[in-house]
This record gives C-alpha cells, structure tokens and sequence, in this order.
C-alpha cells in the first residue's frame, strides 16, 4: 500500500472514537438519570458518525475491497490504536465524566487543527466533528464541575476518577511514525504542542470543580502502539461478537 | 439564507424530492431541511448529493434509500453521495420547513449567541410551540435524536423538543 503512512493515521484517529463510543453506548439504558442516559447514547452516537466517516476513508486508501465495517469488527486487539484512556471502564459515573472530560478537551483542541490539514478529507471531518465536540465538551465538563463543586461524596468520587485517569493522559500527546510522517507532509496535527493549552485548560476547570490538579508524574502509554491494558479484550469481545459468531451477518 | 445560492438542483426532479422527508421528522423534506446539496440528471442518471445534518444521523442511510425508491417508478437510476463539506447548518432549513416544524410542536433554532444561553440554562428564550410562551426551561442538553434538545414549558407544562442552532 502506497499510502500506509495515510491508513495508519487515519485507523489511530478513528480508533479513539470507536472505543469511546463503545463505551458509551454500554450505558445506553443503564445511566443514572434518563437525562444522561440520552446524553451518552448520543455522544456515543455522534462518535460513531465520525468513525464512520474516517473508516470508510481509510478502506478506500487501504483499496483492498474493505468496508467500515470490516475495519471496525474484524480486526485483531494489537492492530486498534486507541489510547488506553478511551477504553478505560465505566466504573461509577465520576469515570464516565472525568473520562469525557480528560478526551473532550483533547479532541476539540485536536480537531481545531485538523481545520487547517492539506487532506481534504480530513478537514472536512473535522468542520462538521468540531460542532459536535464542542458540544460533548460543554456537557462532560459542567459535570466534572458540578460532581467536584456539590457533596463530599460527589467530590470524593470526582476527585477519584480524575486520579485515577490522569496517568492516561500523557498518551494522548505521543507521536508515532504515522503521526511524524503526516506532520511533516502537512497533514496531520503536531499533539505534541497542544500538550501544554490542555493542561492549562483542564487544570483551570478542575480548580474551579474543587478538585486538585493531580500532581503524579508517571504516565502510562501503549495503546498508540497497539499495546492494551485488559479492558480492550472484554470491548472487542461484545464489539466483535456478532461478526465473529455470523460472519458477513447483515441487518 | 446564506449559503442556499450553493444548491444545484434540476427543477424537473423537484417534485420527487419533495416526496421524500425526513423519518425523524416526516412534516419536513429533504428540500425543507437543506441536506440536498445537489440534484442533477446527467444522461439518465439521477445523481444526488446529500449532506449529514450530524456526523451520526442515522436518518441518512434511510434518506438515500428513499430518495432511490422515490425516483425508482421513473425507471432511472440513482447514485448517492454523502458530502461534509461544506458541513450543514440549521440556516439552510427553508422559511416553510420551520413553520412546518413548528406546527408539528418543535421549537425552531434560535441565533447562536441566545441559543449558548438557552442551552446554559442561563435565559428564557426559546418559544413554546404549543402555547407560545417563553417561559420555558431546559430539561436535557441532549433530546430524542442528535439534534434536538429536551425543553419543558412552565405555563402550559408541556414538554417539547427544541431544534439546536448548528452554524
């Protein structure tokens, strides 16, 4: 494949959003409220809008005959580049948010650059996405703010959640061949300079929440590179299970 | 309305597009909403190009199934082509599809600077399309599809959606 650099981009970016939405979507029906059941699916949903979009771009550089579904349920754990935040689990709803919250502010800073990206394609995912996200954004972070600022309790779970994910955060800031390769033909968008306006951002919002900016220097990395923690198993097992039991399965 | 002069569509088609309407929205059509970006006939191919009104609207995939079946007792072909950009706004909604919307009990978009405050929970603007007051409150940032949000009116204690402003 000629543009293997182009494919490998494109499958990391999409990836994030796969996972996410699959995360979210395990909550349709089991959120706290109905409100933020909704909330979820629908965030979930316009994840998967846009995994679509980058998926069936991706199977058409990749010109092996694959479909968007192909790339989405028929392929080996090591071979999604998701980061390992996206797949971390649901546990109580302060995960979910702070979840969110931690991949929101990357996402709009993320896409905000790819606007300006040579690759057409690429751009114009990122024009219709950017409305979307700054609107997960808006939601995901009042919670984040509204959990630290209300109860002990709240606070506590809060503060737990944001501990807890923290470690995954320096990930979203690696580059990859794929990235430095797309960086430099003007296509992709350099993470490694949005690294310093996201933690400036986040620990402005996370002050006001209540919350203390955790302090923690170790960083926990691999999905990038295909290497994840347990979770990714279990997602693509319910994820994959439909076209591993009936393959070509159509509804 | 901005960016309507963008649309080609062939005049002899309209009359079937006008068929085919939204299956999330079935008062408006495909024209009312403004996701047909194109419409032309070129040597006995219909060929259509629809744009999203959000990335994961699965009202889409049907929509072009429709638009294949609408066109399909004229024994012509039809091709499909999903287009992002230059990506849909709520200002490409037709004067008449707002009424329509409207009549059917959902609030049309407001401007975006009232429509950030609206969804704040910071002011009272949106109207309710039963009763016609403003006194009306924001339930749920997220609604019954993608773009909709759940609003409830504090005089005639309805619910209804509110279309969101997409620009």
């Amino acid at each position: 494949m000629k543009q293997n650099n182009l494919y490998n981009y494109i499958i990391s970016i999409a990836d994030n959003s796969l996972i996410l939405a699959q995360r979210l979507g395990e909550l349709c029906g089991h959120g706290p409220t109905l409100e933020t059941d909704i909330a979820g699916t629908n965030i979930s949903l316009d994840l998967i809008g846009q995994t679509r979009n980058y998926y069936q771009y991706a199977a058409k550089i990749q010109g092996e005959g694959k479909t968007e579904d192909d790339l989405a349920f028929l392929r080996l754990e090591r071979e999604y580049k998701n980061v390992l935040l996206v797949e971390q689990p649901n546990d109580h709803f302060g995960f979910v948010m702070g979840r969110q919250y931690l991949f929101d502010v990357f996402h709009l800073l993320f896409m905000t650059e790819m606007l300006n990206s040579k690759d057409e394609t690429l751009a114009a995912i990122a024009k219709k996405g950017i409305k979307e996200v700054s609107y997960h954004k808006r939601f995901s972070g009042d919670w984040v703010k509204r959990l630290g600022d209300g109860t002990e309790e709240s606070n506590a779970k809060m503060q737990e959640a944001i501990d807890d994910l923290w470690v995954y955060t320096d990930e979203l800031f690696d580059l990859t061949e794929a990235d430095k390769a797309m960086i430099a033909d003007g296509i992709g968008v350099d993470t490694s300079k949005l690294k310093e306006l996201y933690y400036a951002e986040i620990s402005e919002l996370l002050k006001e929440a209540n919350l203390t900016v955790p302090e923690g220097k170790y960083f926990t990395r691999g999905g990038k590179k295909g290497i994840h923690s347990e979770h990714m198993g279990y997602i693509l097992s319910d994820l994959q299970y439909m076209q591993r039991t009936y393959p070509n399965m159509e509804w | 309305m901005a960016l309507t002069q963008t649309v080609n569509i062939d005049q002899h088609l309209i009359p079937i597009l006008e068929q085919v309407s939204d299956p999330e929205i079935p008062v408006l059509t495909v024209l009312d909403l403004g996701v047909i970006r194109e419409a032309i006939e070129v040597d006995g191919v219909i060929k259509v190009k629809l744009t999203p009104t959000y990335s994961g609207c699965p009202a889409m995939d049907v929509i072009g199934d429709d638009l294949k079946a609408a066109f399909n007792p004229l024994g012509k072909s039809v091709e499909v082509e999903l287009i992002l950009s230059p990506a849909w706004s709520t200002d490409w909604i037709s004067e008449a599809g707002l009424l329509k919307m409207e009549e059917y009990g959902i609030a049309r978009p407001l401007s975006e600077s009232a429509d950030k405050e609206v969804l704040l929970g910071n002011a009272k603007k949106v109207i309710c399309p039963q009763c016609k007051s403003t006194n009306t409150h924001l339930v749920s940032q997220f609604g019954s599809t993608a773009c909709k949000a759940l609003f409830k009116c504090d005089d005639c204690l309805e619910p209804f959606d509110y279309f969101k402003c997409l620009k």
